[in-house]
């Protein structure tokens, strides 16, 4: 591919996406974002919308943004998402449509939008984020581990309906990074999780970012609807 | 008003390259119902283009496959010309 590839990520103000966008920039693509928030830092190369992910006029406003200046989009990454570590009993209700709402309705609409842009070259790479907390069954995370349940599904599926549009739909499964995601859980409760992985250790943004790169490479035109688990969760 | 047609036949002339059986570009085309020649993918494209060439020409973006048009007892999406008559109403009620 002679033309720098064009990368759309959500969730860029902090943590992981913030480092992703870093990360492809580095590899030389054009990087356009987006957060609720306007991030507190700048770089060359990279594009921001204000935007939350669940707001469809929003999510729009980006494509069309995307479509009049760079007229396709190679790559997306739905790395938005936010994380409610609580016991079901005392889980208010404005978490679960926050949540629902971040993870599964932001990650639907984003997919949706770069799937209609992606089509018109037949190609496409679009990569969900999906969590260990799933297989694992983690409680207190009842409805953070459901969200993401249903990013595997979606995943799975789309990964069929866009096959013929040239596009792969795959999903990594991060373990507990040290991000503010899981800021405030209590140091046993980690330390138990990390017991679960087969290596028990803090994952770092660079496994997450090993495992996009195989996504997003074009060779990899034959790997769809695949979750990779990091630390060997299965 | 809006005349919708001309817009509709260029996306079934761009649609019409990637097919092996191109469609007509009549405004009587039939593009959904088992008289149709285009396949589930085909419209899908054929409406993707669609909303593409309405926001490249209007600056607007409309989501044609809204559940008012799947709930219609009759879809709009069986011809080009209800099509058409469909387009032409959305972008009434964005005015």
């Amino acid at each position: 591919m002679m033309d720098p590839q064009i990368t759309l990520i959500t969730g860029t103000r902090k943590g992981i996406g913030k480092y992703l966008v870093e990360h492809y920039i580095k590899r030389g693509h054009i990087v356009v974002g987006c957060s609720r928030e306007v991030p507190d830092w700048t770089i060359q190369g990279y594009k921001h919308y204000e935007a939350d992910v669940s707001d469809e006029k929003a999510v729009f406003q980006i494509f069309s943004g995307i479509r009049k200046e760079y007229g396709r989009l190679d790559n997306l990454i739905n790395n938005a998402g936010i994380a409610s570590m609580n016991h079901t009993i005392l889980t208010p209700l404005s978490s679960v449509h926050s949540v629902l709402n971040t993870n599964v309705v932001g990650t639907f609409l984003f997919c949706r939008e770069a799937a209609k842009l992606m089509q018109k070259n037949k190609y496409g790479r679009i990569v969900n984020f999906a969590t260990v907390a799933t297989p694992l069954k983690l409680e207190g995370e009842a409805l953070y581990a459901a969200s993401k349940a249903a990013i595997v599904t979606l995943t799975q599926i789309l990964a069929r309906e866009f096959a013929d549009l040239g596009i792969t739909v795959n999903a990594v499964g991060p373990t507990p990074i040290k991000t503010d995601l899981i800021r405030g859980v209590p140091q046993a409760k980690m330390d138990s999780l990390l017991s679960r992985q087969a290596i028990r250790e803090y994952g770092t943004f660079e496994d997450v970012s090993n495992v996009i790169d195989f996504y997003l490479m074009p060779e990899s035109r034959f790997v769809t609807g695949q979750v990779i688990y990091l630390g060997g969760v299965c | 008003m809006h005349n919708m047609l001309p817009l509709i036949y260029e996306a079934i002339d761009e649609l019409n390259e990637t097919l092996d059986e191109p469609i007509e570009t009549s405004d009587s085309t039939q593009l959904f119902g088992s008289k149709s020649k285009l396949d589930s993918m085909g419209l899908v494209s054929l409406i993707v283009t669609v909303e593409r060439l309405i926001e490249e020409k209007y600056d607007k973006t409309v989501t044609l496959a809204s559940e008012k048009a799947f709930s219609r007892s009759s879809s709009p999406f069986r011809t080009v010309q209800t099509l058409s008559e469909y387009i032409s109403e959305l972008l009434a009620k964005e005015n």
